[in-house]
């Protein structure tokens, strides 16, 4: 058996794999990882909802462990309530709106370093996740596979949030939480030109 | 860097870009606006933007905090209002005269070293941002993924400004402080060709 031992060799043979992967397929059932991690590929994948949800976890974070704790279980649960009502709904077409909208507040909130109170970065969680777990419930029928699938977003919510609510509120020095704030600018003035672009109706 | 530290940067690129992969679409139409990369590409494909995106850093990296990071965070947001006014088809005059106009105020601005108050600074390096953001609003084709082509969009703009701020780095040493300021003389001189290429 072939052995790979020196790290630089491992990076490379890492890099070549990135470089060579084909379609992501989160929607298709071939993939063969059942639909909970479909609905964990779905939401990994998605960056109206990643970024988002990574915006709401950086504030967090910027704010403090408490913000951060709070973040962690209102997001998911809100997320999955979201999703649930959302699956006896019909498909809508309005995620890429609300999306930039999330996109401007959060990332504007982030690049502000804004001092909000843990009551409004609850309110905020709940909101967030309870529109964005309706609009992926969406469509999505009201199968048993689904809720499973649901399962599986909230799952990469939570797991999102943990991680990096917990990697920010570990930042100490003044130029990484300065970093975290040019981050959410990019996020706000992406959110910025998805506005324009959703308002002219590409 | 550290040799681990090292390791542990490449797991990380490797990481992410594994988890943005996108499908390969080798028969992209031209001109086609369809993902992160075509985002990415499009702000460095213009050499008066880069140019005046790389000033900023500059800029920044010579007048030190807060500067250092107020610029470059007003640049993307005030870049992506004019980028969206050109979307909407809003129309704003002069807007090749404004992009080479910024490459000549930002470049003169490092080759004389200028230390205006910060709110000044901003102003004006939120000013010439509305125009970069219009030209890219105007210009941009019709797409089929907004969402990620704005992303690369931004953030190819704010790697342009960290270009500018690492070689502004060497602003700490008497030689860097020379050279920083042949780099702004540069960035005006490229300035006045754009001038003189939108008037003639």
């Amino acid at each position: 058996m072939i052995t790979v031992r020196s790290p630089q060799a491992r990076s490379l043979v890492a890099l070549v794999i990135a470089l060579t992967c084909g379609p992501a397929e989160a929607h298709l059932n071939a993939t063969g990882m059942g639909p909970i991690y479909d609905g964990l590929m779905h939401f990994l994948l998605s960056p109206e909802d990643l970024v988002p949800a990574l915006a709401l976890a950086l504030l967090a974070g910027l704010r403090g462990a408490p913000y951060g704790r709070r973040a962690l279980f209102t997001l998911p649960i809100a997320w999955l309530l979201g999703s649930l009502f959302g699956m006896t709904a019909a498909a809508v077409s309005i995620g890429a709106l609300f999306a930039s909208i999330w996109f401007l507040l959060l990332g504007g909130l982030v690049a502000a370093d804004a001092k909000l109170s843990i009551k409004v970065m609850t309110a905020l969680s709940a909101l967030l996740g309870l529109v964005h777990g309706y609009l992926n419930g969406t469509g999505m029928g009201e199968s048993v596979s689904a809720v499973i699938a649901v399962l599986g977003i909230a799952a990469g919510v939570s797991v999102l949030v943990a991680l990096v609510a917990a990697f920010v509120v570990k930042l100490r020095a003044h130029w990484a939480r300065i970093a975290v704030r040019v981050g959410g600018s990019w996020i706000a003035a992406s959110g910025l030109l998805m506005l324009g672009w959703s308002m002219r109706g590409f | 860097m550290k040799p681990g530290s090292q390791h542990r940067l490449a797991q990380a690129i490797t990481l992410l870009a594994t988890l943005w992969a996108e499908t390969a679409c080798a028969h992209v139409l031209k001109d086609e606006a369809y993902g992160f990369l075509t985002g990415f590409l499009h702000p460095i494909s213009g050499a008066d933007h880069v140019l005046a995106m790389v000033a900023v850093g500059l800029w920044s990296a010579q007048l030190g905090p807060p500067a250092i990071w107020v610029l470059p965070v007003a640049f993307p947001l005030v870049m992506a209002m004019g980028g969206m006014l050109g979307f909407l088809g809003v129309p704003l005059p002069g807007v090749e005269y404004g992009i080479a106009a910024s490459a000549i105020l930002l470049g003169a601005a490092v080759a004389f070293e200028l230390r205006p108050p910060i709110v000044m600074a901003g102003l004006l390096v939120g000013i010439f941002a509305i125009f970069h953001g219009h030209a890219h609003g105007t210009e941009l084709p019709l797409g089929q993924s907004a969402l990620l082509y704005s992303m690369g969009f931004v953030i190819a703009t704010g790697c342009l400004h960290a270009v500018g701020i690492g070689i502004g780095t060497v602003h700490r040493w008497t030689w860097g402080q020379k050279i920083l300021r042949a780099a702004g003389t540069i960035v005006a001189a490229g300035g006045f060709f754009f001038l003189w290429k939108a008037v003639a």
